[in-house]
């Protein structure tokens, strides 16, 4: 099993990716492509559902399952990868998506979660070999911001611009 | 001036705690060059050709006396006393050492500045007209524009990992200063028939390879909306900008694709969804950064000639390195960072002391960093404009060159960079040695010389009236001619006069389209004119006479 940082604590994952076989029930992370495939067969899946988004992913092909799911999964393929922050901010502000809202890939590293986090992301599955502890301490390197930010995982005392 | 409240101080202290850290684990191995890289260059860390290089951020090209004092600290201390100023309104260190840099930024962030996007693929420093506020025929001052897209894109959560750099300019008036037709975005600022203030937006301008002139994309954005239309341009290129080929990762290349009436309709669609969660810019937020740039103490004064009478010396200084200002009895003056022998845009760390001495007695303690390279005083009355050139002179800063062929603006080059193909400082030298004589000087009018030392186009070669960029040719240092660019005013850009020249061979290949210039020109013609009128063929034979072959 692995570790997460889910707001602000380091927990056991409790959802499973494609290909991990989750138990009857357990809850199950899918790629778009394959909810796609076969949206009825997944409608019909027992427990929680969640898909995990490319960067490049467009939210129309998404809207129509979205009350159907409890996760969204968006990967950043590198630190450089700035791509899943626009869409994380879509996912949240456009489609008003409520459940987890997940960072995942080669880019989730400490020194982005700040970043992730006023973005929308309430959930980061660190990079490989990245300390979930010290990606926690690094939610708090800020306590103010200038811009108005998704989501409420970080505390900022101060903030100049608002939505 | 702007001047900090607590949130911008706390945040430039964390940013600075936070770049402490990270350069603790890169020095202890816990994180990567690699992983690092993109952090310090968040923080305007280069790792150079021969030790790292700082950029510090001017933004919009204003400094405080007590901050140029602590620059020239910072370069004593920390490097080897003197400092290198940008075309986009930044000083640069070329000598610190790795781990004395988040001391460094720690001794900025107490007088309120700080190395914060200076590079990296992030929003850049915002930068703006350097007669701002003082130059008689503006729209608005743009300064406060700037401050406030400062502040919205400093780490902005999502904009922080863009595709590439991203580089914006604010101007208010007709003529560009600020080169903004060549920049990812450049802001007009405008009134409408109403008289409501907005901008001109114009977007995907840029040097560097495939140089291209911004295409106008909204003819009015009201100020209101300012950030929320920001917020629309960027996420269109966030999300579909090149990431997989970092010569065509650039805005330009976006807009050039899509082309620009399909671009255009991407950001109004994206401004018209995302308006109700963009950043809001409020009128008392507004209000509260104009208040820091409303309009010095002048006093009552009225306006004197003192281009007539005095000794010839002051009068070229006079004429040369002093401007016009909107109000009676000031004028604003140059310091010319250009005298003959010397890197263009240096500056040592005495001159820097003194200098900022002189602002604070002559011109409300204030100094302006400029596009060109230079460095202004913008209210100096116009009663003490002889002390002030006196004390220029002594300071070797007053050399009456600007707007002159000599007034040259060069990258740091091979000497410095790590990306250069070709030295630029000596050539820059070797130019300046062939027109050292004033009164030929003065007799050519305005030319501009602008030079890179490689393709990335940093010292805008582009523009040039004549343009020189440095090419590798079998191991030797040879340079490529471009004639006819401009961006002031009426941006355009150079050609390619024909193959390149080995350094010795340049300065005197400029020296004879010159002389061209001079048998071809009509009375009072300048010589981009004289190069319109006739074409680039006679500039084309004097430039390759050594070479008959080539031209």
């Amino acid at each position: 099993m692995r570790y997460i940082l889910r707001r602000h604590e380091v927990v056991l994952d409790d959802w499973y990716h494609f290909g991990e076989s989750p138990p009857e029930g357990g809850s199950l992370i899918l790629p778009l492509a394959e909810l796609l495939k076969d949206p009825l067969r997944w409608r019909a899946w027992p427990g929680r559902l969640g898909v995990r988004l490319a960067p490049d992913a467009s939210c129309d092909a998404l809207s129509a399952e979205l009350p159907r799911l409890g996760l969204l999964a968006v990967e950043f393929l590198s630190s450089g990868d700035g791509r899943g922050y626009s869409l994380g901010r879509l996912l949240r502000e456009r489609l008003g998506f409520r459940g987890e809202l997940r960072a995942i890939g080669a880019g989730v590293r400490q020194d982005q979660v700040f970043l992730m986090s006023r973005c929308g992301f309430d959930c980061m599955e660190l990079a490989p070999g990245e300390d979930p502890e010290a990606a926690r301490r690094a939610l708090q390197r800020y306590d103010v911001a200038y811009q108005p930010g998704s989501g409420a995982a970080v505390t900022i005392r101060a903030q100049r611009f608002f939505a | 001036m702007y001047q900090y409240d607590e949130l911008d101080q706390a945040f430039v202290e964390q940013r600075v705690a936070e770049f402490r850290e990270q350069t603790r684990r890169h020095l202890a191995g816990e994180l990567s060059e690699e992983e690092f890289r993109p952090l310090r260059l968040r923080n305007g860390l280069y790792l150079q050709r021969h030790a790292p290089m700082l950029r510090i951020a001017i933004p919009y090209g204003l400094l405080a006396a007590r901050q140029l004092t602590k620059l020239a600290a910072i370069a004593r201390r920390y490097d080897r006393g003197y400092g290198h100023f940008t075309t986009r309104q930044n000083l640069q260190l070329n000598w610190p050492r790795l781990a004395d840099v988040p001391e460094i930024l720690a001794e900025l962030a107490t007088v309120q500045m700080h190395a914060i996007q200076t590079s990296g693929n992030c929003v850049r420093n915002v930068t703006a007209d350097h007669l701002a506020g003082v130059n008689p025929e503006e729209v608005d001052d743009p300064r406060p524009y700037c401050e406030i897209i400062r502040q919205w894109a400093t780490l902005h959560p999502e904009f922080t990992y863009l595709p590439r750099k991203f580089k914006i300019a604010v101007t208010g008036s007709k003529e560009d200063r600020a080169a903004s037709e060549v920049h990812d975005i450049g802001l007009h600022l405008k009134r409408d028939a109403d008289g409501c203030l907005g901008f001109t937006v114009l977007v995907g301008g840029g040097l560097g390879r495939a140089p291209m002139i911004g295409h106008v994309i909204r003819e009015f954005l009201p100020l209101a909306e300012l950030l929320a239309y920001l917020e629309a341009i960027l996420r269109v290129y966030n999300r579909h900008g090149r990431r997989d080929n970092i010569h065509k990762a650039r805005i330009k290349v976006l807009v050039k694709s899509l082309g620009p009436a399909q671009f255009r309709e991407q950001v109004e669609r994206e401004w018209h969804a995302g308006r109700a969660h963009a950043a809001r810019l409020l009128p008392e937020q507004v209000e509260r950064v104009r208040a820091f740039f409303q309009r010095q103490p002048y006093e009552s004064l009225t306006d004197t000639d003192v281009s007539q009478a005095g000794e010839p010396a002051f009068l070229a200084w006079y004429r040369y390195n002093t401007r016009a200002h909107r109000v009676p009895g000031y004028r604003a003056v140059f310091v010319s960072l250009k005298a003959h022998g010397k890197v263009p845009g240096d500056m040592t760390a005495q001159q820097m002391e003194s200098l900022a001495a002189l602002a604070e007695r002559v011109s409300f303690g204030l100094i302006r960093v400029t596009h060109g390279q230079n460095l202004l005083l913008a209210d100096v009355r116009q009663s003490d404009l002889h002390q002030v050139w006196r004390e220029l002179q002594e300071l070797e800063l007053a050399m009456p060159n600007i707007g002159t062929l000599t007034d040259m603006i060069a990258c740091p080059g091979l000497d410095f960079c790590s990306l250069a193909n070709a030295g630029t400082l000596d050539l820059a030298g070797q130019i300046q040695k062939r027109f050292d004589d004033l009164d030929y000087l003065y007799d050519l009018g305005d030319i501009e010389i602008k030079i890179s030392g490689c393709m990335n186009g940093c010292g805008h070669h582009h523009v040039g009236h004549i343009g020189i960029l440095g090419v590798e040719k079998r191991g030797e240092e040879w340079y490529q001619l471009t004639l006819g660019g401009s961006a002031n005013g009426f941006t355009a850009l150079g050609e390619v006069i024909g193959p390149s020249l080995p350094k010795d061979e340049v300065a005197g290949a400029i020296e004879r389209m010159v002389e061209t210039y001079r048998a071809l020109r009509t009375e009072g013609e300048r010589f981009i004119d004289t190069l319109h009128r006739v074409g680039l063929e006679p500039f084309k034979e004097s430039a390759y006479a050594l070479h008959p072959a080539a031209a």
